[in-house]
Parts: structure tokens; sequence; C-alpha cells
């Protein structure tokens, strides 16, 4: 007997039959969760699309097939964290007085975390390196990033730290600690089960893969602009940007730090920020906000960046403020790391601390007021197309500016002291976060999605959507906002029925089905706009009028990029280009194209596994996932032969190949209408 | 034109909505909006002065967004002006730098001031001694310990209406926030760290209290009742009590401080008079400083 439970724990660690799930909703979770990549690979094994996958997509190192692959990753989370809604929605409506509603108070904390988490991590920041992966190269005139395999890695470890979040869902349980994991709550003597341990390490992985993306593309931005694009002239999707993985680089080592320390103090028995021992719980909270609210900026820096194009493209008209919209960049950058204790100006700081902080954030409210102004005067006297993409936008400047307002309210401390962890609360970061970030990405989307795929969305589905969102989202945190007024805090599973609390909430979940209705109605838009490509093709590369260097390429991409770098000699190079027409004449070039590579998704392996291992406390595993990564590190840094290059006489063959494909394209559309 | 309907069926719509949740706000409970003692009637007062200020900004923001997307949506109309390299104007944005900083000027100040008139650590102003209360999160319910009356309470406050509250304040537990909101705002309460909050409730009543921080399974539970009544109620109320309350001795304490949720309110008599410091210095290590702010 104790030989074998000896070597049960070395071989199994903590891992055994309690870890399945306890009961029948977290069961159907785990099958659902389970039945997806089940599904996926029953249909490539049918469709034989293995191989195609494995060398178009999963060895790739194109940033154009990266960002494809981190948005759709992205919006696979979108149902996940949506589908976590659905639960605490309903949990919310019916808890009162003597019902105790469908779910355990650890299963709602659980999936109350899990939500925070997943939209976050892996929505949010999904969708942004998607959008960064996809456009910033193009619009700064560059083939490649500076580093494409480490670009590769950086997916890929974003991927496994997703793997590990959701495994939690089959195997064990995850954090019920709230999405930021405050000890002394989070540490082993209050969380004693696996779920921490989940969150550290799926964050840590997918937080490295954040960390070395940033620099990637830091590096990118800075050195491999194209010639004639100095920094005043870059499109201001590329300024935000910049600004954005400027945060990242400078806020994820708190993040990856102030982690480690926990799982110090979980798997080791430190006392970093134990209750006890020496340890100081509000070094954490200091730490964790001092990544949190840099980490906030980095979401909504490229959504303002996003809604910059939008706006000048569909307003027909050059971006209003340019040089004022840089300085707003810069000084959101800056103020975004002066700002962080105004999440916790309940903890009792003197009036000295709370005062400085709090007028710090009132401060941001500056440049952000004038990049809200910037855009309505870049319409002004323009001739806007309301498409969705600006409908999107219209809708951000209406959620923002509410939300907003609210900011100001709790950056004051003692209007805080008051609506701290209440639901009003939380109607102002979601209003924030999903119309500063969420909207944007969906204009992107919109937007960007003919460059990507040739094919632009169906507009009347995408019109659709957007109001249910708008709806749905006002709909459902409204509400909220009245709730905070009535003393509702956040992460409640369950409340008295003489709190006249229930009608609301029901109202709340309303508006989440409206949402629902919205994203079910962007599947459809997917579908539909798919099947029905023909009808909607991108034939010139430039269905929009657009401004920036992306739209002087051929649509999709070709896999090279820009068969001749294109020539900036101002903002808005294309726009410019287009009313000089002049023909490009020079001649082309060789270009090297880095090899496919396996290799990153060997490393991504290797860090899952380590986080696993650490998880269970299965050390061998550990062992072997760190050297996994140690050695496949060694391996590729012996390669020296990681790129081939396409001949200039290549190039011009298949550049003037594409351009009579898309002229077939534009006969056989004329034949066919 | 249809687009005209369109944006009158909408107006309408949200008029609608408006006149809907306006009737149906007046008719419930909002306690934020109806504060019952010195510290919450402040911070809502704040409150609505800031909101005011704001409009300054926010409304003309939605003036404007509507106006220009109104007015300058393509319609294939060429009398409105259209001018596509029009990028800047520094005197119009310098208006929207400057008008906003000085909005913000103000605001900072009324928020350097109130931070300070606020600070939940500062004793309040009035004739009568401010009555002491310790307060002890516990796994998951709320302990009040009035040293100088010699009583205990579990999930039941009571104090005297128009007097002063002292609240020290810890956690024997992780993490939670007090908060009666219609008393005064939220201070966390902390293990091994003592904070402090002072409240005057200036109308008789009963307003419900609660954590505002997780802190496991059974946070939800964490509510309690706060009976606001009249001096001469309170000092009736503790006498009773310390006169048939069973007393909180080390055992029941420990039993007391185990996980449970959902706790019906008791009362206590003659607690240990050092049972909240202890509570505190337990999570220190000896001969260290604590965290006792």
């Amino acid at each position: 007997m104790g030989l074998i439970s000896i070597f049960a724990n070395f071989w199994l660690g903590k891992l055994n039959l309690q870890a399945l799930p306890p009961n029948a909703i977290q069961w159907f979770g785990a099958i659902l969760m389970l039945s997806v990549p089940i599904g996926l690979a029953l249909l490539l094994t049918v469709k034989k699309k293995w191989k195609w996958l494995y060398k178009e997509w999963l060895t790739t190192q194109d940033p154009k097939k990266i960002g494809v692959m981190y948005i759709l990753v992205a919006l696979a989370m979108l149902l996940r964290g949506g589908a976590d809604v659905m639960f605490m929605k309903t949990q919310q409506s019916i808890s009162v007085g003597h019902n105790m509603g469908i779910l355990s108070a650890s299963h709602f904390q659980q999936i109350v975390s899990a939500h925070g988490t997943i939209m976050i991590f892996f929505v949010a920041m999904g969708l942004m390196f998607g959008l960064i992966n996809l456009i910033v190269p193009l619009q700064i005139g560059a083939r490649d990033v500076a580093f494409p395999f480490l670009n590769a890695t950086s997916f890929w470890l974003f991927f496994a730290g997703m793997i590990l979040v959701n495994a939690s869902l089959v195997l064990g349980d995850f954090a019920a600690t709230g999405w930021l994991a405050y000890p002394p709550l989070s540490e082993l003597r209050y969380s004693p089960t696996v779920g921490v341990d989940y969150w550290i390490w799926s964050l840590e992985i997918a937080g490295a893969g954040s960390l070395l993306a940033a620099i990637n593309f830091l590096v990118t931005i800075f050195k491999m602009r194209v010639k004639g694009m100095n920094f005043m002239k870059m499109p201001m999707f590329v300024w935000s940007v910049l600004g954005s993985l400027m945060l990242v680089a400078f806020a994820f080592p708190i993040l990856t730090v102030t982690l480690g320390l926990l799982a110090l103090d979980r798997d080791l028995g430190t006392h970093f920020f134990t209750a006890g021992g020496g340890g100081n719980m509000m070094m954490y909270v200091n730490l964790i906000w001092a990544w949190g609210h840099p980490e906030v900026y980095i979401l909504v820096l490229p959504g303002f960046g996003v809604f910059s194009e939008v706006v000048s493209t569909f307003a027909r008209k050059r971006l209003f403020g340019y040089t004022s919209m840089v300085w707003a960049i810069g000084a959101i950058v800056l103020l975004s790391f002066l700002v962080w204790l105004h999440h916790f100006f309940t903890m009792g700081a003197g009036s000295d601390v709370n005062a400085f902080f709090g007028i710090m954030t009132m401060i941001i409210a500056i440049p952000t007021g004038v990049k809200i102004f910037n855009w309505l005067f870049t319409m002004y006297r323009g001739k806007i197309r309301l498409e969705s993409p600006i409908l999107w936008f219209i809708g951000f400047v209406v959620i923002f500016t509410i939300g907003g307002m609210a900011g100001v309210l709790l950056a004051v401390p003692p209007i805080d002291f008051q609506l701290h962890n209440s639901l009003f609360l939380v109607a102002h970061f979601h209003m924030m976060i999903v119309g500063g970030v969420l909207f944007a990405d969906f204009a992107a989307i919109t937007y960007w999605f003919p460059k990507i795929f040739g094919f632009k969305l169906n507009e009347k589905l995408g019109r659709f959507t957007f109001w249910c969102w708008l709806i749905g989202f006002l709909t459902s945190f409204i509400p909220l906002y009245i709730l905070g007024f009535m003393g509702a805090t956040r992460r409640l599973n369950h409340y008295s029925a003489s709190l006249g609390w229930q009608q609301l909430f029901i109202v709340s979940a309303i508006g989440a089905a409206i949402i629902g209705l919205g994203v079910g109605a962007q599947i459809l838009q997917f579908v539909v706009s798919i099947i029905q490509r023909k009808n909607n093709l991108d034939t010139t590369g430039d269905p929009w009028d657009g401004r920036s260097l992306e739209w002087s390429t051929p649509s999709p991409v070709p896999f090279y990029t820009f068969a001749r770098l294109p020539h900036v000699t101002e903002r808005d190079a294309f726009w410019v280009a287009k009313r000089q027409k002049v023909e490009d004449k020079r001649p082309y070039e060789d270009i090297a194209i880095p090899k496919n590579s396996p290799l990153s998704m060997v490393i991504a392996l290797g860090a899952f596994l380590l986080g696993f291992g650490i998880v269970w406390h299965i050390w061998w595993l550990a062992v072997s996932g760190l050297l996994t990564i140690i050695a496949t590190i060694i391996i590729r840094s012996m390669d020296e032969e990681t790129e081939y290059v396409l001949k200039a006489s290549d190039v011009e063959r298949l550049d003037k190949q594409y351009r009579m494909q898309t002229k077939t394209r534009e006969t056989k559309l004329a034949v066919e209408v | 034109m249809s687009s005209k309907k369109k944006v009158l069926g909408l107006g309408l719509a949200v008029l609608v909505v408006l006149i809907i949740s306006g009737s149906y706000l007046s008719s419930v409970n909002i306690p934020l909006l109806q504060p019952r003692g010195i510290v919450a009637d402040k911070e809502f007062r704040l409150l609505l002065s800031v909101t005011g200020i704001m409009c300054i900004v926010v409304i003309p923001v939605f003036i404007l967004l509507g106006y220009i997307v109104w007015k300058y949506r393509d319609t294939n109309n060429s009398k409105k002006k259209y001018l596509p390299d029009w990028d800047s104007n520094r005197y119009i944005e310098g208006l929207w730098w400057i008008i906003p900083s000085i909005i913000i000027f103000i605001l900072s100040i009324i928020t350097w001031n109130a931070t300070y008139a606020l600070n939940p650590f500062n004793p309040l102003a009035s004739t009568e001694k401010a009555l002491n209360i310790q307060v002890i999160a516990l796994d998951w319910k709320w302990l009040f310990i009035y040293p100088s009356e010699k009583v205990a309470s579990i999930n039941k406050l009571v104090i005297p209406v128009n007097r002063p509250v002292h609240f020290y304040l810890t956690s024997d537990a992780p993490m939670n926030s007090f908060w009666i909101p219609q008393l005064s705002g939220q201070i966390y309460s902390m293990p091994g760290m003592q904070t402090q909050l002072y409240i005057m409730a200036n109308r008789e009543g009963h307003y419900r209290g609660w954590s505002a921080n997780i802190s496991g399974i059974g946070f939800a539970s964490m509510t309690f009742d706060t009976a606001v009544t009249s001096d001469i109620n309170f000092n009736h109320w503790a006498h009773q009590v310390d006169k048939t309350a069973p007393k909180l001795t080390n055992a029941a304490y420990s039993v007391l401080s185990r996980p449970s949720s959902y706790v019906a309110p008791k009362y206590y008599s003659h607690p240990q008079p050092n049972l909240f410091n202890d509570t505190i210095s337990k999570y220190m290590v000896p001969g260290k400083q604590g965290m006792v702010m």
C-alpha cells in the first residue's frame, strides 16, 4: 500500500480521481470543453487536413497567419467567457432569499474569476496581439517582424496558457478568489486546492508570451519602418501600439515577479504575502495593480488606434490633431504608471497618498478627452459613411464617456469609499473595456477583414450585431450602476430578498441575453460572409478607400507582403500616393522569408508541461518541460538556415500573376453579375 | 426621409425607457441616495457636485457627437462643406486641452480638500465622546466588541444616534471590506493590521452592512444589521447584554472563529480585554514591529 502511494505520488503528484468534476453542472462544462478539441480533431481527420494545418498554420512564422490564429483563439475564448456570463447571470437572477441558485458558492466564484481572467488575458490580449501581428508590419511597410521565430513562440506560449486555464475545467478546479487573487485568500491556508496554481501558471506562461511579443514589436516599430516613415508619419494605430507595448515591456515583468512570489508562498512555504509570518498582503495588492492599471491602457490604447484609423477612413478626412493625439498617448503612457493605488483607496493609506493618486487618475481624463474631441473633429466637415466600423466608434464614444464619468467619480477617494468593489465599479470597468477594447476590436475585424481574407463581411448582419451589442450592453450594465448605488457588491453568489435587487439583476441578465444574440449574429455573419464571399470580393486591395500602406497591397496580402517596399513621404502615405497616381517603376528585389518551424510549438509544449507539472506537483513532468524548453532553444540557436530567398525574378512573376488574378477575378465577377 | 424617421423612433424609444426606469427608480430604496449618517451624507453631496462639474464636458461631447454624425453623414449633398485635408487648428485643439485641464484643476482642489476632510481615520467633531467599537472580520461573520461596555455581538451592530462611533478594524480571516452604505464608505479589515473608521448616524433606524471584498465561500453571507437607537436605548441594550448574554471566553472565541456562514446575530458579555490586540499581534512574527496604522 505504502509503496503504491509513493509510486503514485511520484508519477501523478496531487492528481487523482477526485480531480474530476464533482457534479453534473461541472461535468457539463468539462464535456463541453473537451468536445471542442475532439470535434476539431475529428473534422481534420475526416477532411484529411492535418498536413495542411501543420504546414500552413501550426509551423508558420508569418505574422499575417499568426495574427489570424491569435484572433481565432481569442474569439473562441470570448465564447468561453460568455458562457461563464450565462452561468453568473442565471445564478444572480434566481439566487435570492431561500433559493440558493444553480451553483455552489465555490463554483460561482470560480466562474467569476475565470470570466475575468479569460476575458482580459485570452480575449482582449489575444485580439490585441492578433491585430498587431496583422496590421503593424503592413502599416510601417515592413515585410515581417524583427524576430519571426520569437513571434511564433509568443503566440504558442499564449496558446499554452489558454490550454492550461481551460484544463482546470476538466481536472481540478480554478481559483475562487476573484480575477486578481488577492492574498491571503489566495494563499495555501485559505485556497488549498490547485485552482490558484492553475491561475498563476497560465498567466505566467501567457504573460511571458506577451512580454516577448511586446519586445519583438517594439523592435519592429523602431527598426523596420520603411524608408521615409519617421515617427511623426506613422499611422496613429502604430503610435498607439507603440505606447501600449512600452507599457507591456515595463508592466509585465511586475506581473511575472508578483505571481512568482505568490507561487513561492504556495509551493515552498515562503511568507511574501501570507497573513502572519511577516508577510504583507498589501504588498501584493500594490504590485499586482502596478501591473494591473497599466494593463488597462495596454488594452485600450490599440483600441484608440483602431478608432483613429476607422474614423479618418470612414469620414474620408485626415485625422484631426495628429500631434495632439501623439502627445495624448505619451501622457497616458506616463500617467498610467502613477495611478495604481486608486484600486485600493480603502486600504486606509493617509490623505496625502490617497489625494495624490486620486488627482493623478483624474489627470488621465484630460488626454483621453482630447482624443475624443479630435475624433469628433475628424468627422467634422468630412463625408461620413455610416458603415458598421464607424457605428462601433459611435457606440464606443457613448459608452466610454458614461464609463469615463463613472471613472472620475471613482477617482475621488471619499466617493470611492462608497463605490469601491460595488457593482458600480463593475459597470465602470466593463464600460471602459468592452466599449474601448472590444468595440474597437470588432470595428477592426470588420475593417481589416477584406485585407486578410480578400472579401468583406456581410454589412447587414454587422449592423444587427452592433445594435444587439449596444442595446444589450446598456441594458446589462446601466442596472449595475443602480445596483451599486443600492449597495450591491461584486462577486455575490446569493443575496437577501429584502434588498430589492432581484428585478435589476434580471434586467441585467436580459441585457446579457441580447448581447448573446449579438454574438450569435456575429457567428452567423462569418458563416454567411464566407458562403457568399463572391458577392463581397475585394478585388482592388482597397475596399474602403483607405489611407495607410496596408491598402496598397492586394487582398488577401501575398505571403511576401510587399513586392516592392512602398515609398513614404507623408502621413497617410497611400492616400497621398493614390492622388498623385505615380506608377511604380522601381526594380524588384530578392526577399528573404523565414522558413516554417515546429520548434515554437515545442517550446510552448514544454511550457505547458512545466506549468501543469507545477500545478499538480508532478515534478518529473515539470523538469521535463523545463528541459524541453532549454533543449529546443539550444537546437534552434544552432540552426543557421532559418530563411529562404525569394528571387527578384520570382517576386516579379508572382506580383504580376497576382495582379492578373485580381483582374481575372474582376472579369469573372462582371460575368456572374 | 427614412433615416430621419429612424432617428425619431430611436429618440422615442429612449424616452420611453427613461420614463419607465425613472418611475421604477422613484419607487425603490437606493441606500446611497438616502444617507443616514454625516459621513455618508458628505460623500453623497461630493458625488453630486463632482457629477455636476463633469457634465460641463460630457454634455457637449454627446451634443457634438450627435450633431457632427448627423450633419456630416454622406448623403450626396454637395452643399455641405467637405475639407478632407483640414487636420489641425492650434486654437481649437488648445481649447480642448485647456478647458478639461481647468475642470480637472477644479476637481483636484475639491478632491484634495475632500480627501483630507473625509479621511476615515479623522475624529468627527461632536460634543459627545466617541463610542469605541472593535471589529473583527471572521470566516464569514462580523464580531463587534464594545470594550467600554464590555459586551460583544456577532452580525449585529447597535449604536447610538448622533454620537460619533470610532471603529478599530482587523481580520482573523482573509481581507474583508467593512461597509454600511447609508452611514459611511468602506474600509478594509486586514489580518495583522488595524484600520480605523469614524461614523455618526443622524437618524434612528436599521441599516444594512456587509463585506465588500471576496473572502471565501461564505462571503455573500457576511451581512449584518445596524440598529441606530437613542442613547438611552443603547445603554439599556448594553446593560441587558452584559447581564444576560454568555461570556466571550477564549474558548468561545475559538469556536466562533471557525468557518461558518449565514450566522444569526448573537450577543456576548465580558469579552477578553485583549482579544482585539491579540488577534492582530498573533499574525506578527515575535519581536517584529507590526503594521498598526
